[in-house]
């Protein structure tokens, strides 16, 4: 007979469950990484570590693991060693809104949409207590670049988010992903105009708040050198990339759930996530083929496109998905 | 030294007339080579530089005069390393010119294959660093930086067939050139360029047609005509600035006169001008290759006897100045001769030294993501400027 | 002005014989020196600056060579200074070209020739703490260097 569980007890399984599979892809998701942008550089990338190089993210990850950790003598010791801590926490939280197939996920929050946007952009407290901690210009300058940066544009991630919940009607990301189940074009990506649109602020958008090329301005390897982690190494330096990847990855995640249907796909219900992963990998490798192909902007130049373009244009964007759906509906 | 009582500790307060001082290089990844430039910074704008160089300082003057003519055209390489044969050639014409040695015309061509085929490997190493500096090394840089490495290894395999050595050669002598061209070489090389000439054209459309490059490039490090010639900058430099002025043309040697080229100049003087310079550039030089191979004559390669011993080669007493168009500019080489079989002071003119110095000039009032931009557009080569 | 026009007044203004040939020499006393390169940039229209050095001529003292061009009308002038034995003062150019700053630097770093009136006399390709001048000719090549910090 089965014992009556405490509620927190499916909970925190599932938690941890989430958090081993999101580490899991996060380093798979790095050798993926290497390889297309090996393809797309004419070379092969890692090879020679397992078969195809498919045992190299468990030799980079050991590597850090034994890696020496220096401190500097000048750090704020407290805020130094916490920062990859801070940092790494929202990265992880946002994972516990998703929903990886209907009725699978950690906690489905009636605000989850909302959740997710205000806890990913928390890392920046992490991201900035790593830069002031390390005592290093450097650090400093990209921290400081870091906090414009994603303060620009956290508005228009915001705004292109919230068309699909606009179009939805429900901040819950449940409900977001069962209304484009169906067919194939009840994906909001496929929503005429508006649809595309939203799409590819979100992209832009996403490439910023994650500091990806063509807005890496943060980490900048030519002149700050990797930017705000630059006094960090071994296991703290590998906190901080595993943050980074995850919130790629939870963006992707949340890219695939707001405009390409999350689960719908052909086949039985139960290969649903299987679609959903797919799918993030297909945000992803859109992510990274930008990555690979562009040069970096300016930082006043990001600004500029945020604050000039961006922004209006997400709004703008916000507006029309109101007046639109408010227009199907026969409200007017 | 600088002023110490400029260095602040890190003052946080962006809204005062508080200056940091921060400190790029020598190590740096961008920084070719190993060059140190303290920026005060006001914010994220650059209000002064202080370009530290000396880092690779050989003394390579005093060496000269312990060399032998016949020995030092090998070292002389090691000035621009990324561009050895250009440097070679200045040293050696500058002891046939006082010397007054005929070069036979075959060498005379030979060379010219040569340090045309050298222009094109050093600005395709151009290109790819300097996108890789505005691009980041896990970035788009580095796809474009690959691109050019690749195309770059092909040429270097055809000077690994000709001479044996990739990157610092010992193909010219006093009197003319060490070796002959092998079998099938001509053919080879004509074969690479034609691949060259196709790729450089996808390279550039890639380039233009990207808004952010623009984005980077345009308006970026304006070199007015009056300082590019006022501080003594040369090559593309000097012809993006407008100034029309290439000593292939204007001062011919070594029969640069027998073959039909352009030279491209451009008005703005910006990071972009001098890049569409560069590009150009390319084609010319491909076009000139063409040409070489397609009237190489046939004859000695040199009007010296072969070297058998270091001493060999004497040169009565004089003095003189030669110069070569190197793919970063003016590369000269004064020699003042004794009359003994080692140069009494030998002075090199190198042309990224004259054209470093023009970096205090125009950054200030730049970001400091264009440091890098401008450092790459002016493309200097350590070898070159610390000798 | 073309070159046979620049010999002309080269050698009337300072009274110097010029040699034929390119590029041309000039050669003026010490004195006469910064006046000599504003002549060449201002009426001779050599304004691009190619590059300046020294030569230790031992007993006979120290040699300041200059080269300035003429680009559009292909005019290339040698100038020279001969500082007399022991003298290691000279005019700077800096006021005339800009491109000397570098150039001088240089050549107080290697001869230790000092240059009146240059902004910022300082070693540039050696570090500062190094004592003596490489390029001198009583300079042996194996002097034991102090090593670097």
């Amino acid at each position: 007979m089965l014992i009556a569980l405490p509620p927190w007890v499916p909970m925190v399984i599932s938690g941890f469950v989430v958090l081993n599979v999101v580490i899991g892809l996060v380093t798979y998701i790095t050798l993926l990484e290497r390889k297309f942008a090996a393809r797309m550089q004419s070379r092969i990338g890692p090879y020679r570590v397992g078969p195809h190089g498919l045992l190299q993210p468990i030799a980079d990850a050991l590597k850090l693991m034994m890696k020496e950790d220096i401190v500097p003598t000048a750090a704020d010791r407290r805020i130094y060693n916490l920062a990859p801590i801070v940092f790494l926490i929202p990265c992880m939280l946002i994972f516990a809104t998703i929903p990886f197939a209907p009725g699978l996920g950690v906690a489905d929050l009636n605000i989850g949409i909302l959740f997710f946007l205000a806890v990913s952009s928390m890392e920046i407290v992490g991201l900035f207590m790593a830069g002031w901690g390390s005592n290093n210009k450097y650090a400093l300058l990209s921290a400081m670049r870091a906090v414009n940066q994603i303060i620009s544009y956290d508005l228009p991630f915001i705004f292109s988010a919230l068309v699909p919940v606009l179009l939805t009607g429900s901040l819950k990301l449940g409900d977001i992903a069962a209304v484009q189940q169906g067919s194939l074009f009840n994906w909001f990506i496929f929503y005429p105009v508006i649809g595309q649109l939203a799409f590819i602020t979100f992209v832009v958008a996403t490439l910023a708040a994650e500091n990806r090329v063509p807005f890496d301005i943060l980490e900048a390897e030519s002149e700050l050198v990797a930017g705000f982690r630059v006094e960090y190494s071994g296991m703290k330096f590998a906190l901080i990339q595993l943050g980074e990847y995850a919130h790629m990855i939870g963006s992707s995640f949340l890219g695939a759930l707001l405009f390409l249907g999350a689960w719908s796909g052909p086949g039985p219900e139960a290969l649903g996530p299987v679609w959903f992963l797919l799918k993030m990998i297909f945000m992803f490798l859109v992510v990274t083929w930008i990555r690979w192909s562009f040069v970096r902007i300016r930082v006043d130049q990001i600004l500029a496109l945020s604050w000039k373009a961006l922004l209006p244009a997400t709004l703008a964007l916000l507006v029309s998905t109101a007046v639109v759906v408010v227009w199907r509906t026969g409200g007017f | 030294m600088l002023d110490q009582n400029t260095t602040t500790r890190v003052e946080m307060d962006w809204s005062g007339p508080e200056r940091l001082q921060m400190n790029m290089g020598p190590q740096h990844p961008s920084a070719h080579g190993v060059f140190r430039a303290i920026v005060t910074l006001e914010g994220e704008t650059v209000v002064a530089v202080d370009a530290v160089i000396g880092y690779l300082h050989r003394c390579h003057e005093k060496l000269s005069e312990t060399l032998t003519y016949a020995q030092y055209p090998s070292i002389a390489s090691k000035t621009d390393y990324v561009a050895a044969m250009t440097s070679e050639f200045a040293y050696v014409m500058a002891a046939e010119e006082i010397g007054k040695f005929e070069v036979p015309k075959r060498a005379q061509y030979l060379r010219v294959i040569v340090a045309e085929l050298q222009r094109i490997a050093s600005h395709l190493l151009w290109l790819g660093t300097w996108c890789m500096d505005m691009g980041g090394a896990l970035g788009g840089g580095a796809t474009i930086f690959l691109y050019c490495i690749r195309e770059r290894e092909l040429i270097l395999d055809l000077f690994e067939a000709l001479v044996g050595a990739r990157l610092l050669y010992g193909f010219f002598q006093v009197g003319g050139t060490r070796y002959d061209i092998p079998d099938g070489w001509a053919q080879k090389c004509r074969e690479t360029i034609a691949v060259i000439e196709s790729r450089v054209d996808e390279y550039e459309q890639m380039l233009e047609d990207n808004a952010f490059f623009l984005a980077r490039a345009r308006g970026v490090g304006v070199v007015s005509r009056e300082l590019a010639q006022d501080v003594g900058i040369a090559g593309p430099l000097l012809r993006g600035s407008g100034i029309d002025y290439d000593l292939r043309r204007n001062a011919p040697y070594s029969s640069y006169q027998d073959f039909d080229f352009t030279v491209p100049t451009e008005k703005d003087g910006d990071c972009y001008a001098r890049y569409k310079v560069r590009m150009q550039e390319f084609r010319q030089a491909v076009a000139i290759i063409r040409q070489a191979l397609d009237k190489l004559p046939a004859g000695p390669i040199s009007s010296r006897p072969a070297l058998k011993s270091v001493a060999q080669i004497r040169i009565p007493k004089g003095e003189a100045y030669a110069r070569v168009e190197g793919p970063r500019g003016e590369v000269g080489s004064y020699i003042i001769s004794d009359g003994s079989a080692k140069p009494y002071r030998m002075k090199w003119r190198g042309a990224s030294f004259s054209n470093l110095a023009i970096l205090p000039h125009i950054i200030p009032g730049h970001k400091v993501a264009d440091v890098v931009a401008i450092m790459g557009s002016v493309d200097p080569v350590f070898g070159e400027v610390d000798r | 002005m073309n070159a046979e026009q620049a010999r002309a007044s080269l050698a009337s203004t300072f009274g110097v014989e010029v040699a034929a040939g390119v590029p041309m020499v000039v050669t003026v006393a010490p004195d006469r020196w910064e006046e000599l390169a504003r002549y060449a940039k201002e009426t001779v229209g050599c304004r691009f600056f190619n590059f300046l050095t020294a030569v230790d001529w031992k007993e006979q003292g120290l040699e300041v060579v200059a080269r300035v061009d003429n680009l559009d009308d292909n005019v290339g002038l040698m100038l020279k200074t001969r500082l007399a034995p022991g003298v290691t003062n000279c005019a700077s150019l800096t006021p005339v070209y800009r491109g000397a700053d570098w150039m001088e630097r240089e050549c107080f770093d290697m001869f230790g020739i000092r240059f009146d009136n240059h902004p910022d006399l300082r070693r540039i390709l050696l570090e500062d703490t190094w004592e003596g001048h490489p390029l001198l000719k009583s300079y042996a090549v194996d002097t034991p260097h102090p090593p670097y910090r």
